[in-house]
Order: C-alpha cells, then structure tokens, then sequence
C-alpha cells in the first residue's frame, strides 16, 4: 500500500513539473530537459490536467488516506500552507497527522528523520527552497547518510521533503532561488525525482538522433546540474555531437529583484542558442 | 526619574531576587574606559580548575568516608555540613537534596508584564518610568503617526499593483517609535522586518522609504531585493534579510566589537516570537550570555508567526523565560505602551553598555495586519480578534491620549500631520515611481568586492542577447 501511494506521489511529482513549465510563461524549469523526459513518460494517460499545487494537494490525500502511519507538516500547513499545497488536510486527518510545526527548518528536516527512521512516512514541508538553509546540515550529514552510516541497521526511507522553488516575478534574494545542485551533489538523497538518476538513456538516445543538446535552468550555470548533464552526454555521444552542448542557466549572481528578466533563461536566449546549435 | 537611577534600581532589584551563581568566578562588570576585559583565559580557565575540582570531589563522595577524606573533600570544595550537602560545581555551589524534584514546566505565575499607562491612557500610580519632555514626547506620537500613515499608503500602493510587495507594521508602531527613541545613532540595529520604524526615528526620509520600495537607481539596495528590505549605513541599520534570526548572531558579533572598541554603544536585534523557534536565536543567546556582549534582544511578541500561533510556537511563558536560561537579563513589557517600551530600552541599554552583558525584551503585541501583502489573516484568525486589537488596544491612541492629556496636543494638530505625511509620502511615491530602474552593470557588481572574469563575460553576453532583442527587457533599466 506504502509503495502504492508512493507511485502516485511520484507521479503527481513528475506530472506538476510538467504543469509548472506552462503556468511560469517563459521562465524555463530547472533542468528542463530531465524534466520533459518525467513528463513525457509519465503524462501519457488521458487524466484532466491540473496545476502543480491540486496535483501536489491530491498526492498529499492519497499519501495520508494509504498509508495510516504517514503524517505532513511544516510551518503554516495546518491552514492549508502558505501555498495552499495542504488545503483540506488537517481537517480530514487530524491535528496529529497534519500540523504545523514551530519556525525552525533544522528542526522539520530533524524531526522528519526521526519521524521516518521509526517506519513512519514523514512528508515535511520547508516553505520556500530559499529557507532550505537551516536544515542542510540535517538533510546532507543526517538523513542522506542515515542508511549508509549504520550498514543500513536503520533507514529514514520514508521521508520527503517538499518545497517549492524558483523565480515567480517579484520574489527577490529569498523566494526565488533553485538550489537543487547542492542536493544533488550528495550521496544518497533520492527525493528530487527526476535528477537522481535523471533519466540519462533516454537523452543520450535523443542527442544520438539529433547530436545536439541544450540543457537549461533558473540556477546560477557555474555548479548547476547542467554541468553535470552535458558532462555525462559529452562522455557518451561525444563522436555524434554535431555542436557543443549548450547551456542557457541563471547568471553567477544572487537572484537580483529589478533584474529578474535578464537573470532569467528566457525564451529568446534560448532560441538563441537553439539558433547557434543547429548553425554550428 | 534619572536614567542611572531607574538602571541601578532595576540592578539592585535584579541582585536581592537571585543568588549570585556565579561565585567561582565572579561575573566582572565590564566598565567603559577600564582595560578591556580579558574574556578567554579567567572564565575558561576558572572553568577548567572547576571540572577538575568537580569531578574530583564527586569521585570522593562516592567512595571514601573517613575523616581525612572529608577534610580533603572540603578544602576540594565538597561541602559536608551536618545533613546538607554540597558540591561546587562549574557555575557554582550546587546542593545535594534527599527528595527527587523534577522542575516544574512553568511556574505558578506567568512572568508579569511591565507597563506605565493603562488602557485609556493615565500613568498607572507608582509606575516607575524613564521621563519623557515634551518635545520628545511629540517626536514619538508623530513617528508613530507617520509610520501608521505610511504603512497605509503603501499597503494601498501594493494593492494598486505599484509596487511588488509590502508588509505593514500595524499594531507594533510604539515598539518601533518607543525603542528607537531610547537609543542612540550609534547603537547598531540589526531588525527583522517588521521594524521600519526604528529607521523612521533615525531620519530615513518618505521618500527614501519609497525608493527602496520601488527599488528606482536611488535604492541603497539597488533594487535587488523585495519591497520593505531597508539598510543603511549611515543610520547604523544593517540591510534586512528576509530569513528568520539570522541577524541575532550577526548582532551579537557586532556587539562584541562595540565592547571591544570601548564605544559608548550597543547592538539590538528585533525577531518576532516566530523567530524564537530558529536555532540562530538560540545561538545567539548563548554566545551574548557567554561573550557578555552589551546587546539588546528585542523579540515582538505579536501572536501570529504567519498562520502559526504562538501557542503552536513554544510552550514556555512567551520568550522572556529563556533568557534567565542562558544567563541574560530578561524583563516583558507591554509593547502596545510607548512609555514602558521606551523605559524598558532606554534601561535595558544602560545595563548592556554600563556592565557588558546581553538584555532580553519580550513586548506583547499584536500583529494587526496581515502578515504581508501575501497573506489573509482571516483565513486563519478570528475577524474579531483583529478588530479588538486595532481598535481597543492600538498603541498609537492609548499614546495619545496620555500625550494629549498633558495638554501637548489638540485635534487640529492631529488632522494636520496626518495630512501632511500623506501629502509628503504621495509625492515622495509619485517621484520614487518616475524614478528609473539601477543601471544593468549594477546586477553584476557587489557580487564580489570586483567583478571576476566569469561575471564580465556574462555582462557581455547578456547585452549582446538585450541588442537582438530590446523589447524583452524593461525600458526604466539603462543599459
């Protein structure tokens, strides 16, 4: 039944991200050639589309109406989260199984862990990507490691952490950024779903037809995981690679208010660079 | 009442209601002029000769009892007097008791809260309270009226769709006006966000209010960040930063650095009772109890973290509790009250300066507003809750109803400033909003103390792209 509700979620998942591409206009979603790929294997059946936050708040009902030993929390979800992602929870499972929690990432990602490692699904919630901070210690040296570290005597497999990212137009510094890289650098963190693994046949098979790639997302270009895409398709089509592998990604710069449109890998830049691909 | 008198009576108060804990080594109040405390070697090695001792004894008193041990035990520091017995322990004498006590999770009594006028304005008898002259007390109502006004207008103007975002500080303007009014522009303020006020008092102009919240070429934070995020260096008011606490440790190190070069100045930092939950204040805490930084913890007590109240918050009787729990001087004052906001800072500040040593504030308010421009607080808290606090508990009319009680103010004076800072802040608006955008080059500057060669090559493909196609970036941006 866990391993049920855990499809959904991740279809939900996959499925939002595609969702997310169209309602954010021209703002390209991180990684957005790993994402399409989610999207295309997953969205093939004939569902009614909906947005990011119903498929996100459906997958939270199905998560806690499966599974009695899986719980959501985080600050200000008890009234239906300051996105309104937990809409409807608290009311139909409880305070117990719904709740919000005191102001304190490091103690939501600490909490969770412990929640997990005692075979409970723990779903947490840290309000935006930009307030991941706190918590990075507890999530990078806690829970990636939990399993490894004891020789897997015990595991906080049931935990995932959800918090919404990127630019949304007037969101500055702090509610806005896409710090996806840092996690992916560290063993042993499943959660961000369609990075690791990313799905990397199924673009090497796509470059292998075309022999070009253009990888894009909101994060800054230097460490972002684009790096790490067209590193590993340079690796296996570098003879068919008929152009470099092209990267349109945020700018090396805090995310910059007044600024946004050009911090941003807009649609002209990346026709641009669609452009000096296929003429190279 | 004379400042120092009102800090040495609360001192001598504070001195007869404890023990003094520290007796092993004695807490040096750290005097301006005098030589510069000397923090590392005399607490940690007195700390150290104390585990030593410690552990020593307690080895003893579980083992050996003949009469020469004893001896040795005392001079060890193991007292042993008929049945009470004691250890000194790092910190101090710590007795032994037969009976197993738990500590109560709270005490009998919530903490009380101090105040000086009472809901329709009157000093309550026997209050003890920092004078305030006339002219002060003027400059504090109008503050507190123009940030009122101001927060208004620029509510309106984010429902307008003028500016991006806003976040009003509706309820909370006596802690704004009253704690900025008991320090000095030298005294280093590391806020919240919810503090606009304090900058107000400083001498931050509407129209430098507005430029911020426009972020137009004369914002200091170059339009990089949202709405509401203020700094000034001038003004001693570090730049806001949207995450919650991390600026209490940031003003426990500058604190330290006042102490350092002997200034005549503290640090106060202001957090909201959501903001008490973060490990940073804990952090904080910690480090100014044990570094003795003169620093003031001002934590807002409004109720509302958001949607999460204060009862999904903490359990223990509010923020001021904690402080006697890292060591720290901790007083709660009624933060809808300007005269006990203003004593309470205006004290708080001559024991951090006068005697080195962190200061916790807890003022209970409430978050009149929404918690920002994001947010309906309906969804979440009663309509009625709101309103009693807006209307029968709003700081600003209890204040002036003591200030016009003194004859100091008439309604024609009312209607007069209100008109004025509206008039003022309506230009101040309409010229921050012609205002052009920051240059491009200002998106790759301050990144760095210079521009690397990475950023460089990322202007210059960014301007080639704005060339081919000029129309996808805003016109107010010069290129």
């Amino acid at each position: 039944m866990a391993a049920k509700s855990l499809r959904e979620i991740r279809r939900a998942a996959a499925a939002g991200i595609g969702s997310r591409r169209c309602f954010s206009g021209d703002a390209a979603a991180a990684a957005a050639a790993a994402a399409g790929v989610a999207e295309g294997k997953v969205g093939g059946g004939a569902g009614k589309e909906v947005n990011l936050f119903t498929a996100i708040n459906q997958a939270l009902h199905i998560a806690l109406d499966t599974d009695p030993r899986s719980y959501v929390f985080g600050e200000d979800v008890g009234f239906g989260g300051v996105f309104r992602c937990t809409t409807g929870l608290a009311d139909r499972f409880g305070r117990n199984r719904v709740f919000n929690t005191p102001l304190c990432e490091q103690g939501i990602a600490g909490f969770a862990v412990g929640l997990a490692a005692m075979g409970n699904r723990a779903i947490a919630e840290i309000q935006f990507a930009d307030y991941i901070f706190p918590a990075f210690d507890q999530i990078v040296n806690e829970a990636a490691k939990f399993r490894y570290r004891s020789g897997n005597e015990f595991n906080c497999g049931g935990l995932t952490i959800r918090s919404p990212y990127g630019a949304v137009g007037h969101g500055g510094h702090y509610h806005s950024q896409s710090p996806e890289a840092f996690f992916c650098h560290v063993p042993g963190l499943k959660h961000l779903r369609t990075l690791i693994p990313w799905d990397k046949e199924t673009v090497e098979a796509s470059v292998s037809k075309t022999g070009k790639l253009l990888v894009s997302h909101e994060a800054p270009i230097t460490g972002g995981f684009g790096a790490e895409i067209a590193a590993s398709i340079t690796e296996r089509c570098f003879q068919r690679l008929e152009a470099p592998v092209a990267r349109v990604c945020g700018l090396d710069t805090p995310f910059p208010l007044v600024y946004e449109t050009f911090y941003m890998p807009t649609k002209n830049k990346v026709l641009d660079a669609i452009k000096a691909t296929v003429n190279y | 009442m004379a400042s120092s008198q009102l800090a040495r009576r609360a001192a001598r108060r504070l001195l007869s209601s404890q023990h003094r804990r520290h007796c092993a080594a004695p807490a040096c109040p750290w005097l301006l002029g005098s030589a510069p405390p000397v923090l590392a070697p005399s607490p940690v090695a007195a700390a150290a000769a104390g585990d030593r001792r410690g552990f020593c004894s307690v080895r003893r008193f579980t083992g050996e009892s003949n009469a020469a041990a004893a001896v040795e035990e005392a001079e060890n520091g193991l007292v042993a007097g008929g049945d009470q017995q004691a250890i000194d322990f790092p910190g101090g004498k710590v007795s032994f008791v037969a009976e197993m006590n738990f500590l109560p999770e709270s005490q009998r009594e919530r903490i009380n809260c101090y105040r000086v006028l009472d809901d329709d304005g009157r000093t309550i008898s026997g209050s003890r309270f920092q004078e305030v002259s006339k002219e002060l007390a003027l400059k504090m109502y109008s503050e507190m009226v123009t940030l009122q006004v101001m927060d208004t207008i620029f509510f309106e103007a984010q429902r307008q769709g003028r500016i991006s975002f806003y976040l009003t500080s509706h309820g909370e303007e006596a802690i704004n006006i009253a704690s900025a009014a008991a320090l000095t522009i030298d005294d280093i303020v590391l806020p919240q966000y919810r503090e606009p006020g304090v900058l107000l008092w400083r001498g931050f102009t509407l129209q430098e209010f507005a430029n911020q919240c426009f972020g137009n070429k004369l914002d200091y934070g170059k339009g990089r960040q949202m709405p509401i995020h203020y700094g000034s260096n001038r003004l001693n008011y570090f730049t806001v930063s949207s995450p919650i606490a991390t600026q209490l440790p940031h003003a426990v190190g500058a604190a330290y650095s006042l102490k350092m070069d002997k200034k005549d100045a503290c640090a106060i930092t202001y957090f909201g009772d959501g903001g008490t939950s973060e490990g940073d204040f804990h952090a904080a805490l910690n480090f100014a109890a044990v570094m003795e930084a003169p620093v003031i913890f001002f934590c807002r007590n409004n109720g509302w973290a958001i949607s999460t109240p204060t009862s999904e918050q903490f359990r223990s009787d509010g923020a001021v509790i904690r402080g006697q729990a890292y060591g720290m001087r901790s007083i709660r004052v009624d933060g809808n009250d300007a005269l006990a906001v203003y004593s309470a800072v205006h004290t708080a500040r001559e024991m951090a300066i006068k005697e080195g040593r962190p200061i916790l504030v807890e003022a209970l308010t409430y978050r009149v507003g929404h918690h920002s421009t994001s947010d309906d607080s309906t969804k979440y808290r009663p309509v009625d809750e709101i309103e009693h606090w807006r209307t029968a508990r709003d700081p600003i009319s209890r204040y002036r109803k003591w200030v016009q009680g003194n004859g100091w103010w008439c309604d024609e004076d009312e209607s007069e400033l209100r008109n004025n800072v509206r008039q003022e802040l309506l230009k101040a608006i309409q010229v921050a909003e012609r205002m052009p955008k920051p240059p491009l080059a200002e998106l790759f500057t301050d990144v760095y103390d210079e521009v690397p060669s990475n950023l460089r090559e990322q202007e210059r493909l960014l301007r080639d792209t704005i060339k081919k196609h000029p129309a996808d970036y805003p016109a107010d941006v010069h290129i």
